[in-house]
């Protein structure tokens, strides 16, 4: 039926609506990648960006060339199909082109992901915290005035992060119980969080101000709970004076203050 | 008599098999390869069912958080009528292992597998009846214990279908890990039992039982998908089953092989370990990630042979085809780093797995510019099954460049076990698979059953689905980029997924899911009707050039009368001098002879 290549509407607009969403997206914050605020963040949304850009590409051009061909070659009285079984040299051209491209992304990628992941390029300070997963929440143990940690005089808060504007910043990850990821959508961070291992990772933020950190591995029944607050300060100062207001808080003695109050 | 010189070298017998009379030995017991493709076609369709409604139950609570549901809301009565977040980390690991495991894999290698593969190469049967029997009875206590464990203290498993201890393994840890997730393993076990019975059987009925001149490189792609998926399970499988059992035994006696050395559980002053946690995940995705190609191969080969017919032209390129199929199984067992690169593996690894990720997408792309060229210059014609075939073609576009990525690893750092991933997922299995299911079911039903399926109803059915796939799915990459995070019950405890945006592409998302699954009653409907009421199917009413259509619709119980002679692939479409046909069945010596048979049977 001559109507049947109508069919060809519904991909293209399938197609259509598939890259609609993406333009879309670029302006709706809502849609898009949530703001970043990291250095090692800019570099993997350009990284994003530019699959983003090659893979849109692509894949307009194999749709155009389906619904081009759904259009033209639909059943037609009279229509003879064409006889070939195949075109060597198309083959090869439709392997050496996608393979070059698939190995220059691959090796693409590999200077952001050995400088955000590999031990060696782990930024030379003392970790800001030691951060444990446990079922649902996350404990921050910072160093005290002794600036060691596992000591008497550690900090220990949940679900609250603290640290300081464009310092790298580098925490020791582990877990009590089961898998957990710390992830910091915002800094573009995942890490899992894995029992009997004591994972470093870095980051750092070019803004003040707060942020969110998500479990992103399954956990359990409270797994979509487990939320934390992070707070990234604008100087040292600033940090310092919250862990000290932290280190009050924690040692805080009601009997004390009792005494304090009834015997003044 | 030269056939039968032929047949001789090939382990062929002429006389057949008598055959069952009682009702229990012909449609419950049955040694024939195209009951038990059938019973695997129909507990899958149940089995799809219960897969669909649990992903809708999901897909409810992520739209409208803790509303109750309609009708299940009874359930949870105690609860005030809400869904409890335990009860929603049940349904996606069920909806997952029923849709991987009771669905996908045994639909396609299964149902069409055991049907296509004995009547494509010109067989009577498997190379092994009673063994196929038993590869579908295995699947019945897999279905019995996953269902059954829904209904034990703590009740079903909800670790997810990836199962990582030691959420699995530790019955502490949440109460799907109590008895449910001993349940699930065991299931897994009989799954898997029955995969392996039955990718063995392949194996050896395509290397024994092709027809005379069936030679290895005149197979339709549809056999060489299936042989190829059942190498990847035999090989493949014996790792899952190994990392199960391990679990296992962790779980009953102790064991703790993937309990890490010197743990102390929760201050608890209980020490134990001596393993590893990353050893299930490396063990898990050596098999999981083959997996995927298990559940996608299937459906390439049945996809290329659809495209051909319905374009009535030769498939293009049919060597690079099998060659690249070939190529993703043997990446196949390379990259199965690409799903632990956030885990605490080494990350010099990680660099390594995506260098083999990456490459395991351009054998994808040579499969889908074929396609394409398969296409190009031929005579389409539109029908039910074809028009899946191109639905397919086009999702798995998506499918694929979605992959690139997760491939890519610092990208993946963001996206990681976000709605990214299970966007992407979904136009492989949904788009990909479950499309080329649908295009296997209206292409190969005359076939099975001997009636036609009706075509505009085929057609009103592929356009809702393909209309509803895309919006239930499309919008995941978005908010995966965003940041959605999977596998939680409410989005709305994060501030950056609290904005109208998200919000509403959620509900959006619920709303095309329900009609999508409400779609699939034209499908039902269509298939139940036909199967009483459709018309008589004639025996090649697609005109197609494959084995199982010289045969009558449906086929007799020893499927050929004569064992069919090959001389040639199955692509002959258009070629010169076969007017007034465009075909060439492979197992006609004379294009005159076609035109003959061709007018006997109008
Ligand atoms: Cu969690
Ligand atoms: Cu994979």
């Amino acid at each position: 039926m001559k109507t049947d290549r109508l069919w060809t509407l519904l991909f293209a607009i399938g197609a259509i609506f598939a890259t609609g969403c993406f333009i879309y997206a670029r302006t709706d914050a809502d849609w898009w990648l949530v703001p970043n605020v990291s250095s090692m963040g800019r570099e993997i949304d350009h990284l994003f960006i530019i699959i983003l850009w090659i893979t849109g590409i692509v894949f307009i051009g194999t749709q155009i060339v389906l619904c081009y061909t759904l259009w033209t070659f639909a059943d037609a009285p009279g229509r003879k199909a064409q006889y070939v079984h195949g075109q060597m040299k198309l083959e090869v051209i439709w392997t050496i082109i996608p393979a070059s491209i698939l190995v220059f992304l691959a090796l693409y990628q590999m200077g952001t992901w050995s400088k955000i992941k590999f031990r060696s390029s782990l930024p030379k300070v003392q970790p800001v915290a030691e951060v444990t997963g446990r079922q649902f929440q996350w404990l921050f143990r910072y160093a005290g005035d002794d600036r060691r940690l596992h000591t008497d005089d550690d900090i220990i808060t949940v679900n609250d992060f603290h640290f300081v504007k464009n310092e790298p910043t580098v925490i020791h990850l582990k877990s009590q119980d089961v898998l957990h990821a710390f992830f910091l959508p915002q800094f573009r961070i995942k890490q899992d969080a894995v029992p009997g291992l004591t994972i470093p990772v870095w980051f750092d933020s070019d803004t003040s101000g707060k942020f969110e950190l998500v479990c992103a591995e399954l956990c359990g029944w409270g797994h979509y709970k487990m939320r934390g607050n992070v707070t990234v300060h604008e100087t040292q100062a600033e940090f310092d004076t919250w862990l000290k207001k932290a280190k009050t808080e924690q040692n805080r003695d009601q009997l004390a203050l009792a005494n304090a109050a009834n015997g003044g | 008599m030269s056939d039968h010189a032929l047949s001789a070298g090939h382990g062929h017998d002429d006389h057949i098999h008598p055959e069952p009379t009682s009702f229990l030995s012909k449609y419950v017991f049955s040694l024939d390869h195209k009951i038990i493709g059938i019973q695997f076609l129909f507990s899958g369709i149940i089995m799809f069912w219960i897969g669909g409604l649990l992903a809708l139950a999901v897909r409810w609570q992520l739209a409208w958080p803790w509303k109750p549901i309609p009708i299940l809301s009874e359930l949870w009565a105690d609860y005030g009528y809400r869904l409890p977040p335990e009860y929603y980390n049940k349904l996606f690991t069920m909806h997952a292992t029923v849709m991987i495991f009771f669905v996908i894999i045994p639909l396609l290698t299964g149902a069409f597998g055991n049907f296509l593969i004995p009547l494509m190469i010109g067989a009577r049967d498997m190379a092994f009846p009673k063994l196929n029997m038993y590869s579908y009875w295995a699947m019945w206590p897999a279905i019995i214990l996953m269902t059954y464990s829904f209904f034990t203290p703590g009740g079903a498993a909800e670790a997810g279908w990836t199962s990582y201890p030691t959420l699995s393994t530790f019955s502490w840890s949440t109460p799907g890990s109590l008895d449910g997730q001993t349940l699930w393993l065991m299931s897994l076990l009989f799954a898997g039992i029955s995969s392996l019975m039955g990718s063995i059987n392949y194996i050896t009925t395509i290397i024994m039982l092709r027809a005379p001149g069936m030679k290895m490189f005149r197979l339709p792609m549809t056999v060489w998908a299936m042989f190829i998926t059942a190498l990847l399970q035999a090989f493949a499988l014996p790792v899952l089953t190994s990392a199960l059992i391990m679990q296992l035994l962790d779980r009953t006696i102790g064991t703790n092989f993937f309990a890490p050395a010197n743990w102390m559980v929760a201050n608890s002053g209980n020490v134990v370990g001596g393993g590893q946690i990353l050893l299930f995940q490396h063990l898990f995705w050596f098999y999981s990630h083959p997996a995927v190609y298990i559940m996608i191969l299937p459906g390439m080969g049945m996809v290329s042979d659809i495209l051909s017919t319905f374009s009535r032209k030769p498939l293009f390129g049919y060597k690079p085809m099998v060659f690249s199929i070939s190529a993703i199984a043997g990446l196949g067992f390379i990259v199965w780093g690409h799903h632990m690169f956030q885990s605490g593996m080494n990350p010099a690894l990680g660099a390594t797995f995506m260098l083999s990720t990456m490459m395991i997408a351009l054998p994808s792309a040579i499969k889908t510019f074929n396609w394409l060229g398969t296409m190009w210059g031929g005579r389409i014609q539109f029908t039910s099954p074809m028009l899946n075939a191109i639905g397919f073609v086009a999702m798995f576009v998506i499918g694929g460049l979605s992959g690139i990525f997760m491939a890519a690893t610092p990208v993946d750092m963001h996206i990681h076990d976000t709605y990214f991933i299970v966007g992407h997922i979904h136009y492989v299995l949904f788009g990909g698979s479950t499309f080329a299911i649908f295009a296997g079911v209206y292409y190969w039903f005359p076939k099975m059953f001997g009636r036609m399926m009706n075509e505009r109803l085929g057609k009103i059915h592929f356009f809702l689905s393909f209309t509803f796939f895309n919006g239930t799915f499309f919008l995941m990459h978005i908010i995966g980029m965003h940041g959605h995070p999977r596998r939680i019950a409410d989005p709305s405890v994060y501030e950056f997924l609290r904005g109208s945006g998200v919000v509403g592409m959620n509900q959006f998302m619920t709303i095309n899911a329900m009609l999508l699954g409400l779609a699939q009653l034209v499908i039902v409907y269509n298939f139940f009707y036909s199967l009483f009421f459709g018309p008589k199917a004639p025996a090649n009413p697609w005109h197609a050039n494959t084995l199982e259509w010289c045969c009558p619709s449906p086929p007799p119980y020893y499927n050929f009368l004569k064992i069919p002679t090959v001389y040639r692939m199955a692509y002959e479409y258009s070629s010169e001098g076969s007017e007034p046909l465009d075909y060439w069945p492979q197992d006609q010596p004379e294009k005159s002879d076609v035109v003959e048979a061709h007018v006997e049977t109008h």
